[in-house]
């Protein structure tokens, strides 16, 4: 509910809206004036909240957006680097198109902070959506999750070139499970297939979770997801990485299972799997014409997030990549990761238009 | 029993005056936020999180799950005295519940209600207790076409005894389905039946559909027969809380019968929508008086409370075992097990097990500090049955538009409550049954998508739905249930029955039943 911060809520009010633009940011916590001096740009601290920000969450409660957009709520509550409160609204109807849809349709409106991945822009590229990419405006990506290959654990294959090969002795009869159709697991599955010139079959179900249980239960063979999806269930045993996505294998840790650590999973490019890098972005958008002021306020806001003590943790424990995109650097990451993955789309034949 | 000295450990961590008062805290407000239309155990849940940051892990499950405890009694609350679920599982309570209520008999409906609930919640820790390990596995053998199979049962044992005319209720159930496919299709990843507008791209929630068909139609046709709830002068004694619990021992088979069903489809784990369905329907079934059924039957009371908690307690298992959540409280839960720095998965009840067990202690004491906190309120719910309907009567319209818009704060919503309460009026009618509707909206979309992901994996082949003894068997029971009228009659079973029943004291009743449920 509203997580009012108990040292700031009585701080004096502005006198009106018109002089908050003049208002210093000074009277926060002494961590924000740090980072207040920091930044040069005067205007940019011109713009500040009001009322209380709408997280809004294009996930059902207990999805990985969901873990996101909370984590940033309690570290923002913890250090109060924000003196409004949060309300977090979760709508992942549709695959998360309920949430974009309803910020979308709040043009210009500064108090509705989005949350989601790259489905901001791959929805409306498979689906005739009710709004379009352009209807939200990106604010930052904060991390990359991290894309594997997964078997059940007691399977035979030792690698992921073992499980290409049996792939190819039975082309199309292998089945991965992933979350939604259409999406990033099944995008992934096609790139896959184009890869390595083999076929599986991809069965759609409702989110990572659904996809892991039959992992483990042995009914599928493979599945793509996200580390932190799988994390409990590999510690026990149940299910095994083949090889992960990303151009260089993953930071060393902590063994999961018996001796074998994140670290210690292969690059699928290494295992002849000719994808060197897949990954979902955790991004955070506004509506379309929110003023350029407050993109700013909530840039500096989250990048303050990005460097607390809780968000290394956080990232550390969900297996991401902590990565701060901001301005162009993200508009042009936005850029190169739309036009691969339209591609397959294309080639699949799934594009909308 | 290795199991029960881990479980004293977990009373040992529990018992303490501080987590003793974050459990009355916690059921206090489950029952706030289950009462009051639209909010319901996952929201009020994820309402609550931002507080449990800065609790230790310990604490902050004890009082979200607490707080579910809390929810579900408050969902039965309103069901049985309005007619209006707060949540899908609790609609099948309405179908006895309501009608005793309205026979000025409120006070005894609760109380069978809470006591069913808290007996079946508690069947559900036992059996957590001492089958953890085991059940964990057999959730595992759950895959598409097992899933859909079961909900196959769930509509079957429900369309073989619905009382209207087979007709009706095919409408009914294919108007139900046509519902459930608004909005988004995970299968396909296209929209359906959305019309262009925007607000369908989410699908038609649930809760909106039943507070028109069930709240506000059920207000119009109590303002056409005259502004008044039946039965309102009965007085209400604390003695007939107690008579009420005395009572309770001659329900045990249909008791022991729900829960069994609750606690399987908890674990496997279809929920406790399905579950409460199938065993109201199931207890209608193998009555001796169908025919009373829907008139305000103690059995359809007891039966659809007993499985809804002990399928809401077992669905827990999932989350704690494999990771995996059973219900959507149990998803919210489980994101707050994340922000709390513990990783749910097999190896919790190894890493963390203070943690586990403490929890598996709080299901046992939340349970009954909340049938207790629940029995203390019946008084106080079952006289606002006293206040006139004028008054009481508009305050339900603004509670359910209220609820309506915390659904998914949208104005569309109040549309779409119009539209369902109309239908539901036409309903009523012309005599159409509502239930069978409900029952496919909830559960068509699940139904839907694990046969379309069957068909996917058995390459478009039905025998996908009898290739192994364990789908086989469920399928097959579906097929019984189904066609259990007909074999009935060619067995001659209901003469046998009749005669049996001649033999007892009571005249036999006429089998055919004009109850609508």
């Amino acid at each position: 509910m509203y997580q009012l911060n108990p040292l700031t809520a009585h701080q004096p009010k502005p006198l009106s809206s018109g002089a908050s633009k003049a208002r210093p940011v000074f009277k926060l916590k002494p961590l924000a004036l740090f980072f207040a001096a920091l930044t040069v740009s005067g205007s940019a601290l011109a713009w500040q909240p009001e009322r209380p920000v709408e997280f809004v969450v294009t996930s059902g409660a207990g999805g990985g957006t969901d873990t996101f957009a909370r984590t940033v709520q309690s570290i923002i509550g913890k250090h109060q680097l924000m003196d409004k409160s949060i309300i977090v609204s979760n709508k992942g109807g549709g695959s998360g198109a309920e949430g974009y849809v309803y910020s979308a349709s709040s043009k210009d409106d500064p108090y509705k902070l989005t949350f989601g991945t790259n489905n901001e822009y791959l929805l409306p590229e498979v689906g005739e959506m009710p709004y379009a990419a352009e209807d939200l405006q990106p604010v930052a990506a904060m991390a990359m999750d991290e894309f594997l290959i997964w078997v059940n654990g007691d399977a035979e294959y030792e690698s992921a070139k073992d499980f290409i090969d049996a792939a190819k002795q039975n082309p199309g009869k292998m089945q991965f499970a992933g979350s939604q159709s259409k999406d990033t697991d099944q995008t992934l599955v096609s790139m896959i297939e184009e890869a390595t010139g083999t076929e599986f079959r991809y069965v759609p179900f409702n989110g990572g979770s659904q996809a892991l249980v039959q992992l483990a239960g042995g009914h599928v063979d493979a599945n793509v997801n996200n580390p932190n999806e799988n994390l409990g269930q590999w510690q026990a045993g149940m299910i095994k990485p083949l090889c992960v996505f990303s151009p260089d294998p993953l930071p060393k840790g902590e063994p999961v299972y018996e001796d074998k650590g994140w670290g210690d999973i292969p690059t699928c490019q290494s295992q002849g799997i000719d994808i060197s890098e897949y990954r979902m972005p955790r991004t955070v958008w506004l509506p379309a014409g929110a003023p350029e002021e407050a993109v700013t306020y909530y840039q500096e806001l989250l990048k303050k997030v990005s460097e607390t003590p809780e968000w290394k943790d956080y990232v550390t424990r969900t297996v991401q990549t902590s990565q701060f995109l901001s301005g162009d650097e993200l508009e042009q990451y936005i850029d190169n990761n739309a036009s691969t993955v339209k591609k397959v789309f294309e080639q699949e034949g799934w594009s909308a238009s | 029993m290795n199991n029960l000295s881990l479980l004293m450990d977990g009373f040992a961590t529990i018992l303490t005056w501080n987590h003793l008062m974050i459990m009355v805290i916690g059921v206090m407000l489950g029952m706030l936020v289950g009462v009051l239309p639209g909010l319901g155990a996952p929201n009020g849940v994820s309402l609550l999180l931002p507080l449990t940051f800065t609790m230790d892990p310990v604490s902050a499950i004890i009082l979200l799950s607490c707080m579910y405890w809390g929810a579900l009694f408050g969902g039965s609350t309103t069901s049985i005295l309005f007619n209006i679920p707060g949540e899908p599982s609790s609609v099948a309570t309405t179908f006895d519940g309501y009608p005793m209520a309205r026979n000025g008999e409120a006070t005894r409906a609760l109380t069978l209600a809470f006591m069913a609930a808290g007996l079946g919640a508690l069947a559900g820790v036992v059996m957590i207790t001492l089958l953890a390990n085991w059940v964990a596995q057999f959730g595992l053998k759950f895959s598409s076409p097992e899933y859909f199979a079961v909900y196959f049962l769930a509509f079957c044992s429900f369309i073989g005894m619905s009382s209207s005319a087979p007709s009706k209720t095919l409408v009914s159930m294919m108007l139900g389905l046509a519902f459930a496919t608004v909005g988004m299709d995970s299968v396909s990843g296209g929209l359906r039946l959305t019309f262009g507008i925007p607000d369908l791209v989410k699908g038609i929630s649930f809760l909106v559909a039943v507070m028109g068909l069930f709240g506000i139609a059920e207000l119009m046709v109590t303002t056409e027969e005259g502004l008044s709830f039946k039965g309102i002068k009965s007085r209400i004694r604390i003695m007939d809380i107690l008579r009420t619990m005395a009572e309770l021992p001659r329900y045990w088979v249909s008791l022991v019968r729900s829960i069994l069903i609750g606690i399987w489809m908890g674990i496997t784990p279809a929920g406790p929508t399905a579950a409460s369905f199938m065993s109201h329907g199931i207890a209608k079934r193998f009555s001796k008086h169908p025919e009373r059924f829907g008139k305000g039957e103690p059995n359809g009371i007891v039966s659809p409370e007993a499985a809804d908690h002990s399928a809401g307690t077992s669905a827990l298992l999932p989350m704690l075992a494999l990771g995996v959540p059973g219900s959507a409280t149990a998803a919210v839960m489980m994101g707050g097990l994340m922000i709390w720095g513990l990783t749910p998965g097999p190896m919790l009840f190894v890493t963390r097990p203070d943690f586990v067990w403490g929890l598996i202690a709080s299901m046992y004491l939340g349970n009954v500090v909340a049938v207790i906190l629940v029995l203390a309120t019946v008084p106080l719910y079952a006289s606002i049955l006293r206040v006139p309907f004028a008054i009481i009567g508009p305050v339900i319209v603004a509670v359910i538009f209220t609820g309506v818009y915390q659904v998914a704060n949208s104005t569309f919503d109040f549309w779409l409550l119009l539209f369902f309460a109309l239908l539901g009026y036409l309903f009523k009618k012309l005599d159409y049954p509502v239930a069978p509707l409900v029952l496919t909206m909830v559960l068509g979309h699940r139904a839907e998508e694990a046969f379309r992901q069957s068909m996917v994996m058995s390459d478009g082949s039905l025998t996908v739905f009898w290739s192994n003894s364990l789908v086989s068997t469920i399928m097959g029971l579906g097929v019984l249930m189904l066609a259990w009228p007909l074999i009935s009659k060619v067995l001659g079973l209901r003469g046998w029955r009749q005669r049996l029943q001649r033999q007892k004291p009571q005249a036999p009743k006429s089998p055919t039943s004009d109850s609508r449920v």
